[in-house]
């Protein structure tokens, strides 16, 4: 069995979508992520903030930050989980599962965690 | 009360706390020596009681014969001499060095609880130990409450003894930085007692919800005590509190369970979840969740009977969590019930399939009442399949029953 992120890429959900709607996508979210627990495939995750996100780069070797948004693409990062998957081939089927591809332009990523090999 | 009421019920409240006070006088390598002093105790009590009648204060007289029992054991035992030499000298007529004290005793008690749930004891061995010492249950009546025999219970309780032994487990509170996980292990053998007692497939109804009163009252001396009273231990207590609520409602007149959709709800008692409740309250200080808290949530939600879809969002939502810290079988198939009653039959069928727990009878009941009045053939084949893997009598009349109404 092997560990895979599964990497959530969407906008900003607060500037598209009443807070009803957003209320909606956590439901689904939640659900989603209980329905890989309920397999015990379920590892951990964590869902990423946009609110004074920030993005530091350098500049002639000196670090410039700059606020998000991440200049040209819409979608980024909001979230990932992790999962345990017997395949790739079920790791993208938990990937496919969930909320945030309903929105036309968002993606999942789904990459296999780097790992020591066992002693 | 009449001698051949009051002796058992002092044995089982008074057993504990003269084993656990000697034992943390003596050290846990006298364990055995404390219990066989309390147990003479009372066989000199059964004997002097039968033809002097029963003192005023029983338990006043209890506590002088064992503290004399406990005297002369260590003037006996010359390992002890250097031990508490110094508590002998100071009172070579007396024995106020033991204290039966109430104080004392609680403190005794908790200190003895944490000895005993010691993470190198395994779990079946710290329930076992917990009952006996702690809770004063009789050899036959753990057996009969684990639906074993005396023997194997009698090697369980002497191996654990040993470890108890060879680990040099001392009878304290653990450091207060190791408090919180120490406290886990603690909790999880308490789960467990409970569970035992609630979920128990044996007959004896009384062991079980005396397993279930004993759990509670050593989270009480965990709740009572600064230093262990977390939110995690409210959360437990709450939830057994939410559980225990309902015993008068789960069995009918012919000793059968009744299933929760069946239950009388008048029959449930109410103090015990505004109890629960309250308890529940106070669990929620601090910032960490613990899977007590989340399963205490969920049987606060079973405490309103009516059948809304807040409810059952709300369960839903908990068994989410709860998965995602804490997977059981169990759970996974109560959390695919929930998503029915929240999202409909259809999304519940879906996810219940992934779930493939194929040596779980209740996996097939679930399937088999999702699809009734979905495909009623498809439920009859999956509630056949969970008849053939049930264990239990009640089990398989349920089942069968559930047949003949599709």
């Amino acid at each position: 069995m092997e560990e895979y992120a599964l990497i959530m890429r969407h906008e900003d959900g607060g500037k598209i979508a009443s807070p009803e709607q957003m209320q909606q996508w956590m439901k689904q979210t939640m659900d989603w992520i209980g329905g890989i627990a309920a397999q015990n495939k379920f590892v951990n995750g964590t869902g990423l903030l946009f609110d004074n996100a920030k993005v530091v780069t350098t500049q002639g070797g000196k670090p410039v930050v700059t606020n998000g948004p991440y200049g040209d693409i819409k979608e980024t990062i909001g979230g990932l989980i992790v999962v345990k998957a017997d395949s790739e081939e079920e790791a993208v089927a938990f990937a496919t599962g969930c909320p945030v591809l309903q929105g036309e332009g968002n993606s999942m990523e789904v990459r296999k965690i780097a790992k020591e090999r066992a002693h | 009360m009449q001698q051949q009421e009051l002796i058992p019920h002092l044995f089982r409240t008074e057993y504990s706390k003269i084993c656990a006070v000697l034992s943390r006088l003596f050290g846990i390598e006298h364990l055995e020596a404390a219990e066989d002093i309390a147990s003479e105790t009372f066989v000199l009590a059964l004997e002097t009681w039968s033809y002097k009648g029963i003192p005023d204060n029983p338990v006043a007289w209890l506590y002088v014969v064992a503290k004399n029992k406990a005297k002369n054991y260590i003037q006996r035992n010359a390992l002890f001499a250097t031990k508490i030499a110094n508590a002998i000298k100071a009172t070579t007529t007396e024995v106020s060095f033991i204290d039966l004290s109430e104080e004392n005793i609680a403190d005794s008690q908790l200190q003895m609880l944490f000895a005993l749930c010691h993470p190198s004891i395994p779990a079946e061995a710290q329930i076992g130990l917990s009952l006996r010492i702690l809770c004063g249950f009789g050899i036959d009546e753990i057996a009969t409450a684990f639906l074993t025999n005396k023997e194997t219970i009698n090697k369980r309780l002497f191996r654990a003894k040993e470890k108890l032994r060879a680990e040099q487990i001392a009878i304290q509170l653990p450091a207060p930085n190791e408090i919180d996980k120490r406290v886990d292990t603690v909790l999880t053998t308490l789960y467990l007692l409970f569970n035992e007692g609630y979920y128990s497939e044996s007959n004896d109804a009384i062991i079980r919800e005396e397993l279930c009163t004993e759990a509670m009252r050593l989270v009480y001396l965990l709740m009572n005590n600064e230093q262990t009273a977390l939110p995690k231990v409210y959360a437990l207590y709450a939830l057994m509190c939410f559980h225990t609520s309902r015993f008068p409602a789960r069995k009918n007149g012919n000793g059968e369970m009744v299933l929760y959709e069946q239950q009388d709800e008048t029959l449930w008692d109410y103090e015990l979840i505004t109890k629960g409740a309250f308890y529940l309250n106070k669990a929620s200080q601090g910032n960490s969740i613990s899977k007590y808290h989340l399963e205490a949530g969920i049987a606060y939600w079973h405490t309103i009977k009516a059948d809304t879809h807040e409810k059952w969002e709300n369960i839903l939502q908990l068994y989410n969590r709860l998965l995602q810290i804490a997977y059981s079988p169990i759970a996974a198939l109560n959390r695919t019930f929930a998503l029915a009653k929240a999202n409909g039959k259809a999304a519940a069928i879906a996810e219940a399939e992934k779930l493939r727990l194929t040596d779980n009878h209740y996996y097939f009941t679930l399937l088999g009442e999702l699809y009734t009045n979905i495909d009623n053939t498809k439920a009859k084949q999956y509630l056949e399949q969970a008849v053939s893997l049930a264990k239990t009598g009640t089990d398989k009349k349920v089942l069968a029953k559930k047949i003949e109404e599709l």
